[in-house]
């Protein structure tokens, strides 16, 4: 299991489009991701309306973990799209 | 050869396929299934086909606007293939529901989640997961939105259309309308003289089902529909066809040309539209300017009130469409005939003489707030005229007055660009603003007539109902007085004084409004040239007031 956090700067948090992308990026690796809340609300990476859901906005620090498959490449290539889109 | 008589309500001749109007909520949605498994293929089915739709969309999006616009229909299929969505429509359809329960019960759960979030614009997505349900369920049903379901244009066929089903037609498919019901005042009738294309309503149940697909000859003046036309029915719409078309060659030299009597005395010739893509038509017929623009459809199409950036939008798209020209908004004029649910409007037994238009307005006040300020943001961009329906009274303009000054200060505030001398008008089309125009021309910059509404109150005749044909008579007397009333107390106030009504249109009528000094006439677009073709061969003093003569 590979974790990192991140704390989001985009100033409309993870809205609609941004979350697209998420779960697009998501689905495109071999590992099951998780998108948890300091409060402790999670939801599934490559869930679109779960992740709405969690209402995440801008400042608000997300931990990401990465389970399963090629653990080390993708929490790589997520933390490299966190830092890009979000 | 099967001939149908119904009343001609647009001109024009046209031949095409009969093709009726689907509509979604007709088939009430069953709930109950017999077989589970059946309906799990079903949804299979809807969903694969709703992917297609919506890639396909999001590829055409792509080519015309780019990467950002096509985003939106990928959302849309990535909600079509959301795990805790489709779980949600799963677990509906192990319950025993039908598939088409199923996908509505995913669709509000959602949408609920999503509209109790306390960030307005995750709530507003609460539309776009409706959408999608929407979507899975018509597929579901094997409905097209937007009711059209046509590679090539077709003559629309319904019972009657509402405003809000007339708004999301695809225009481009249509050449014609006939209907079972309706009137010559019907919303489908406004329609199809807005788009300048043949329509018969009041065909009953001569228009049946079957009917669906044969080819058929309509005449909108006569209100004849034709199918199989034996030859003398043939040529009669042929001969029509050609004249048609060598009229409408006529019309176009009368382009670019002033709208002037012999003797000089001008008219402004506007048009009446009801959304911001009518304007195509105004530019096209060469329109000077527009007489009414009815914000209704802004209210009409959507499922909760427009916000003020949506209003906004569309009225400075149609003020800088325009130019420089003259833009009447007509503030929202819903009640009586139009019905919006989210108004939550309580039921009257008699609407026309409800609480309607104007009244709705000044009874609640944020909303008038809301529209008046999108009207005064657009102003910025176009020569836009605020134009207030329904009213009765002196103190109601006042306080319409007021209103707009308030808007004024808060824009003024917020250092928002407006227009600070945007014209102000009233419509007249109720007895009483005619018994005291005098006074209400004193605070307004100008009147515009309704005669639809104006004859319906004046002659005591419910402007809806199908029966009333020879009582209903907008060239009575009594509304043609009215008018000149209203005009005599507009000249003496030095305000200019329009009729945005149907009659407006009536060519028999022109030498009347001459002779009453009416200033403006606003018409359906496809009626511009045709009227200017007959002001440019008019002599306006000697015209002659003998209609209104009992």
């Amino acid at each position: 299991m590979k974790e990192f956090t991140y704390t989001i700067t985009d100033p409309v948090g993870i809205h609609a489009r941004p979350a697209g992308l998420l779960v697009k990026a998501v689905k495109a690796l071999d590992s099951a991701v998780t998108i948890a809340k300091a409060d402790g609300k999670s939801a599934g990476g490559a869930k679109l309306m779960a992740l709405m859901g969690l209402g995440i906005k801008q400042g608000e620090t997300v931990t990401v973990t990465v389970e399963g498959g090629s653990e080390e490449a993708n929490a790589a290539a997520l933390e490299k799209f966190f830092q890009d889109n979000l | 050869m099967i001939l149908m008589q119904g009343k001609g309500v647009s001109k024009g001749v046209v031949k095409g396929p009969i093709y009726f109007y689907q509509r979604a909520e007709t088939a009430a949605v069953q709930t109950a299934a017999s077989d589970p498994e059946e309906e799990k293929r079903r949804m299979e089915e809807a969903k694969e086909r709703s992917m297609d739709q919506l890639n396909a969309l999001a590829d055409k999006a792509r080519e015309e606007a780019g990467d950002e616009a096509a985003m939106l229909f990928e959302t849309h299929a990535m909600f079509v293939e959301d795990e805790d969505f489709c779980d949600c429509m799963t677990a509906a359809l192990e319950e025993g529901c039908t598939a088409e329960r199923a996908v509505e019960t995913a669709g509000e759960q959602f949408a609920a989640m999503l509209a109790a979030m306390d960030d307005a614009y995750m709530q507003a997505r609460a539309a776009d997961i409706k959408d999608v349900a929407r979507r899975i369920r018509n597929n579901l049903m094997g409905v097209t939105e937007g009711g059209i379901d046509s590679e090539e244009p077709v003559i629309l066929a319904a019972d009657d259309l509402a405003p809000s089903e007339t708004l999301q037609l695809d225009k481009r498919k249509i050449l014609g309308f006939v209907t079972q019901g309706g009137s010559s005042n019907s919303h489908t009738a406004i329609l199809a003289r807005t788009m300048g294309i043949p329509a018969i309503c009041g065909l009953g149940d001569q228009l049946k089902q079957e009917l669906n697909g044969r080819t058929a000859y309509i005449d909108g003046e006569t209100g004849k529909a034709a199918i199989e036309p034996d030859d003398i029915t043939l040529n009669a719409f042929q001969a029509k066809l050609e004249k048609q078309q060598e009229m409408k060659t006529l019309m176009d030299t009368m382009k670019g040309q002033e709208d002037v009597t012999l003797d000089g005395q001008h008219m402004m010739v506007y048009c009446n539209i009801g959304s911001p893509e009518d304007v195509a038509a105004v530019l096209s017929n060469d329109g000077q300017g527009i007489g009414l623009f009815r914000s209704e459809f802004l209210y009409l199409a959507a499922s909760d009130y427009p916000t003020e950036e949506e209003q906004f939008q569309a009225y400075k798209e149609v003020a800088s469409a325009m130019g420089g020209k003259r833009v009447v908004i007509r503030t929202l004029d819903i009640g009586a005939d139009k019905q919006v649910d989210y108004f939550e409007m309580q039921k009257e037994e008699n609407p026309a003489l409800g609480v309607r238009a104007i009244r709705i307005c000044l009874n609640r006040p944020e909303v008038f707030r809301i529209q008046l300020r999108a009207l005064y943001r657009a102003s910025a961009y176009g020569k836009v005229a605020i134009m207030f329906p329904m009213i009765t009274s002196v103190w109601e303009v006042k306080e319409c007055k007021r209103a707009c000054r308030k808007v004024m200060a808060e824009l003024d505030k917020e250092g928002v660009p407006y227009n600070k001398d945007t014209e102000l008008g009233i419509m007249v089309e109720t007895p009483a603003s005619v018994l005291v125009a005098e006074e209400l021309a004193r605070e307004v910059d100008f009147f515009s007539v309704g005669t639809n509404d104006l004859t319906q109150y004046t002659l005591a005749c419910d402007r809806q109902a199908n029966d009333l044909g020879k009582f209903f008579d907008p060239r009575h007397p009594a509304v043609l007085r009215a008018l000149k009333m209203a005009a005599d107390a507009a000249h003496k106030a030095g305000i200019w004084i329009g009729i945005c009504g149907e009659l407006g249109a009536d060519l028999t009528l022109l030498e009347t409004f001459l002779a009453i000094g009416i200033d403006e006439l606003s018409v359906s677009p496809s009626a511009v040239l045709p009227l200017r073709a007959e002001i440019r061969k008019s002599i306006a003093k000697t015209c002659t007031l003998e209609k209104l003569e009992c």
